[in-house]
Order: C-alpha cells, then structure tokens, then sequence
C-alpha cells in the first residue's frame, strides 16, 4: 500500500491558497517586512517562527486585513485581498489574547460569527453544537469565559475562530498562555482539528518545538524576511544558513577555511586541530570561508580515539548539562572551541562514564555535519 | 479583638456623620411647628425623668407626613424632581459617553491631559460657576450676543430661567462624573475584542454596539447613578438658573426652611427624599458588588 506524501510545494502543478507577491510593510522607518514572496498551499499547517519582533505576528496582521502591505501583494485563492476588510474576509483569527467576549456565554462567543452572516437560527444552532463537540466543551457552553480554565478558553477562542468554515486559520501564538503539560496535550489536539477540518491553518510562534511538532512547514524568520521555509525535518537537518541552524535546536558552530576534497570539503578551523571534512553538495572556492554546523546528537564521545571516524578531536569536558534521559557534554578544544556532544544516559548517574575535566575525544561521520557558507 | 477595632472605625464615622443627623432631622419630622427656639416642640427636658421622657415621645406623631399628602405641592415637586433628574441624566449620558470614548481611544500621551481638563472646573467653585451659566444664558449674555451677532437669530433665546438652562446646568456640573466611570471601563478594554468582532464579521459601527457597548455597561450604571442621585435633591442650579415654574424638591426644602420655618414640615420633606433616594442607591451599590464579583 503507497501512501501519498502531503508535499504540494513540491508539486509544480498545485495552485497554492495564499500567494505573497513582493510583499513590504514599513512602519514609519521602521521594515517590518521586506519584499517577500512566498506561497501557501490548501490543507498546509504553515508555522511562521521567529524571535519576537522578527515580523511575523505583521505577516499574519496582513492576512487578516488588520495591515494593509506598503508595497506588494497577497492572493487568496486567486484573489488581491488588499481592498477586502476584515469583516469580508474568509480569514479568521484567533487571536494571543484569545479576545473572548466576557460579557456572551461560550455558546454566544462560537456564534457571534454565525450571526453576522445572518444565517438561520437552527443553522447557528447546529453549527455551535458540531462546534462543542469538535472541542469537547459541550458542558461549558452556558458558562461565562471567566468561569472556565486556561485551557478551556484556548478550546473556545479556537472554536470561535472555526465556526465560520474559513478558507484561512490564523493562529498568533495560540499556546503560549498554557503550562507545558497542558501545551503538548493542545499541540496534538490542534493538529487533529486541523486534519478534521481541512482547513488551511497559519500559525505564528517563537516556540521551535511547538513549530516544528504541529507544522507540515515551517517559515524561520529573521528581520522580516523569511529565512528558509521547509518541512522540519529539513529544517533540522539541511539548514540552509547558520542562522536557521543557530534558531532551530541545538549546534555547535565551527568556523573555518574550505579547501575542495573527494565529495566534500576539508574545513581548517584553528592552529593545531586536524581538518575536518564534511560531505557537502554547495559549491565554494578553495580558501573561503564556511561554517560547519554539527548536531550535539550526531556527536560521539569517547575514552580512546575511535578508528572509524575520519573527524575526531581531542578536548576536556568543560561542562554537564543532565537532562534526565540525555547529557549534553561541552567540550573544550586545546584551541578554545566548544563542540557539543550529546549520549543517552544508559547507565545510572553515579555510574557515568565520563565526568567534568576529563579528556575525552569526539568524533562525528563524514555527512553528520552540515557545510554552511559563513 | 483588632479586628473588630477596625471594623468599628467606619461603623463610627457613619455613627457620627450619617445616623446621628438623620436621627435628629427623623425627630423633628415627628415635632410641632412652635414659635420658640429652636421652633419645634417638643423638646427633650431629661430635668423631669422618666416622665419627661414618655411625655416626649407621647408628643411625636406623624402629622407632617400626612400634611405632605394633603398638599399636591409637595408630591408634584418629588414627580418633577425625579423627572428632571431622569431626563438630566440621559442627557448627561448622551454627553458623557462621546466624551469618554473619545478619551479612552485618544493617543496614550494625550490622556493625562484629557483627563485633567475634565476635572479641571472642580478647581473653581461649584457657585461661581452656575453663577456664569448666567451671564452665558441670560437674554443680554454671551450665548445670544453671539448667535445675533452671527445673523442666526434675531431675537434673543430666553433660555434663563426655564428648565432647559436648570437642565444645561445639570449636565455641565454633574459631567465628570459621568465622564470618568465610563472611560474607566473603556480604557480597560482590551482592544483585540474588536479585532475580534471585525474578523468575525461586525462592521465598526455593530462592533461598537455588540462589544464596546455592552463591556462599558458598567462604566454607564455607576455613572448614571452618580449623576441622577445628587440631582434629585439638586437646590442651586434650579435656584439659579430655573424659573419660577421649575419645580424641584431641593427648593421646596429651602422655602420650607428659610422662608416658612417650619423645621418639622421641612424635616419631612428630607426623610421623604432620603427613602425615595434609598433605592436607587441601593441598585447602585449592588452594580458595584455584582462588578466586583465578576472580576473575581
């Protein structure tokens, strides 16, 4: 059985929902966004990931119609949407806040939306119940917003947003106001809801972990651009710049001159330390600069120096970060470098092998780093 | 033991400023007009004892109450008092609440300024400043000079001395303290409520009244409240501004005081407005607690 791969980005023919064409949003002096273009396709969960004020609560501002762009475009299925406003639009928001209206009951919050459109009351009536059910609030629905939980707020600001059947969702930072555990527990939930549904959902985060779990693509914005958009697994594996490999995850940065050798490039990266090569398909000049971006997980640590691996190098443990299932060792080059190295913790603590100022060596393969330009 | 020492702080001021002067003013009600000082009778003489004391209270009766009835004067000028004083406070609303919305939505570095210049006229007597209601209103003043001088009107508006200036006072005085508990709940509104309305599909205008409205009902009850209340037994701005036909129960207590000295009488008249005030400031205070509740 050959199950279909959800990629339409990679479908020449797909006609995506969302188009930004050149898009630029100046506030005052100030560049919000700078000439973007990019697409969403129907169906995508599309997380939009940055350090705060990076530009992408301003992007999802513009979808909703709350920002008009400076310059540029944005199509929704086929269609300018500059001189629609927000009432019009088949765009919904759910908002940071949430925005509940505390003077209306959870059943009047989820057809606040239903009444604008001037449907017939059963049809509100039915919509509100599918609504309930889809979130599980069915035994709140006569509670006011201020005597339900955190969670259940976040269940009924999201039902709210879904009641109108939206082309778009957009989520700005849904989950923040959650505690952890309650957080996962949503994250799951969201992307059911969203398969459920079909909707398209945009979702605005600073939480890596949050993108990368919920998202079929994520966009890694950085001064109002977008960085690099791709599926996780590509953005943790093949970052394209040594900022998206610096936001997403942990790594370890070496830079160094690149010299072209077999199917790769041997990095000189300090006085005294061996080469290291890496397998890399960009193209460089012999002698310019690159950076190499290694994955503590992808890093071995050892007593003796292993044989198999052509990267290795010698230095002291500096430092133990314990995670409980995992340790992230910080290594010290004799050069001064910190490389990360990351080992499942097998053995009961007071059993571990290695401890701090011991020498230890390091070693990765040859495609287990990623070749970066600098 | 602290407690209650603390708790007996308020009891005591209300003990002293509220009971103990309606008690007295309760018991004059219940006295005789008497050509004495003071001009009531009876008085209580503590000199005689246990008699003079039963003979006291055998002398109190509810005579001034009934007289209240038996003259329409005074039930026509309770009618007209609250009548004046619902249609004052509409207006005062309908003043107020454009004022603080604009406030409430005004740039944050404006508000302090706003702010001041509505409570500026609290730094100029309350007296004077009905007083130059006059020289505004009267037939030679400032209002219909201007409005000749602009060719608008040809002969001079009575407006002094009718109910439209007694109302125009009204809402002048009483105005920040419509203004201030309305703009306190719209200030505290949080804005994305009407990007949310808007995302669902409200224009401006049924986001105002679906969301900002009803959030600001709050801001309306006590500011209602805190207009019509004083209004009711308003005495100044009818006695300054009213004409003859304006008839207000403020004023009637006054005649009854200063011009008749007939105390009892007039003391009725107070007990009487103080209960009919009792309710409203009853709701009043439950607005307070059921907002308090919901705040949580």
């Amino acid at each position: 059985m050959s199950q279909t791969v959800f990629e339409p980005w990679n479908d020449p023919d797909a006609k995506p929902l969302i188009q930004f064409k050149g898009v630029t949003k100046r506030f005052g002096d100030f560049t919000a966004i700078d000439d973007q273009t990019f697409d969403i396709y129907e169906r995508e969960f599309f997380a939009l990931l940055g350090p705060s004020g990076c530009g992408k609560t301003t992007m999802m501002r513009m979808l909703a119609g709350f920002e008009a762009p400076t310059e540029g475009t944005i199509w929704l299925d086929g269609q300018d949407i500059a001189p629609i406003p927000p009432n019009k639009r088949a765009v919904n928001m759910m908002f940071q806040s949430y925005a509940l209206f505390p003077h209306l009951s959870v059943w009047d919050n989820i057809a606040f939306g239903l009444k604008r459109d001037g449907l017939p009351r059963d049809a509100i009536g039915d919509r509100v119940a599918e609504m309930l059910k889809l979130t599980r609030l069915e035994k709140f629905a006569k509670r006011k917003p201020h005597q339900i939980s955190g969670g259940q707020r976040q269940r009924v600001a999201l039902a709210r947003s879904l009641a109108k059947a939206p082309k778009l969702l957009l989520l700005d930072e849904p989950l923040g106001a959650l505690d952890a555990k309650l957080r996962q527990d949503t994250q799951f939930e969201l992307m059911d809801i969203q398969e459920t549904t079909g909707t398209t959902f945009v979702i605005v985060t600073h939480d890596q972990e949050e993108a990368m779990t919920v998202a079929s693509r994520v966009a890694v914005m950085d001064d109002g651009r977008i960085m690099q958009a791709d599926t996780p697994a590509n953005i943790y594996e093949m970052p394209n710049s040594v900022y998206v490999a610096d936001f997403i995850g942990d790594v370890t940065i070496l830079e160094g001159t690149a010299t072209r050798s077999g199917n790769g490039y041997d990095i000189t990266f300090a006085e005294g330390q061996p080469s290291l090569h890496a397998e890399s398909e960009i193209a460089l000049t012999d002698g310019s600069r690159a950076a190499l971006a290694i994955r503590p997980e992808k890093v071995s640590i050892s007593a003796e120096r292993p044989e198999d691996k052509r990267n290795a190098l010698q230095g002291k443990i500096l430092d133990i970060a314990y995670l409980g299932n995992l340790s992230t060792y910080h290594v010290e080059l004799p050069s001064g470098q910190i490389v990360k190295a990351q080992a499942a913790n097998t053995r009961r603590l007071s059993r571990r092998s290695f401890t701090w100022e011991d020498e230890v060596w390091i070693s990765w393969t040859d495609t287990a780093a990623v070749l970066l330009e600098a | 033991m602290r407690r209650l020492a603390l708790i007996a702080v308020p009891y005591l001021w209300l003990l002293a400023l509220f009971l103990v002067p309606f008690i007295i003013v309760l018991k004059i009600s219940l006295s005789d007009y008497a050509l004495s000082i003071p001009p009531y009778s009876p008085t209580l003489d503590l000199s005689t004892g246990w008699q003079g004391i039963k003979s006291f209270f055998g002398a109190l009766d509810f005579e001034n109450f009934t007289f209240l009835t038996t003259d329409d004067l005074y039930w026509k000028a309770y009618l007209s008092s609250v009548k004046i004083a619902v249609v004052a406070t509409l207006c005062t609303l309908l003043v107020g609440y454009p004022i603080a919305y604009g406030m409430a939505n005004a740039p944050d570095h404006w508000r302090p300024t706003l702010m001041m210049l509505v409570i500026l006229p609290f730094w100029t007597s309350f007296l004077i400043r009905v007083y130059s209601w006059m020289g505004i209103l009267s037939t030679e003043g400032y209002l219909n000079q201007l409005l000749i001088g602009m060719g608008l009107i040809s002969e001079p508006l009575m407006i002094l001395n009718t109910n439209t200036a007694v109302y125009i006072g009204i809402v002048y005085t009483y105005l920040p303290f419509m203004i201030l508990p309305i703009y306190a709940t719209l200030e505290r509104m949080d804005a994305s409520l009407l990007e949310a309305a808007e995302d669902l599909g409200c224009s401006r205008m049924q986001a105002f009244w679906l969301v900002t409205f009803p959030l600001s009902r709050n801001g309306i009850i006590a500011g209602c409240f805190l207009v019509f209340i004083p209004t009711i037994g308003e005495f100044v701005i009818p006695a300054l501004l009213g004409g003859s036909d304006t008839l207000m129960i403020g004023k009637v207590l006054w005649e009854e005081f200063f011009n008749n000295r007939d105390w009892p009488v007039a003391s009725a008249v107070a007990v009487i407005l103080l209960l009919i005030l009792i309710i409203p400031i009853i709701l009043f205070q439950r607005n307070e607690q059921k907002q308090r509740e919901a705040e949580g």
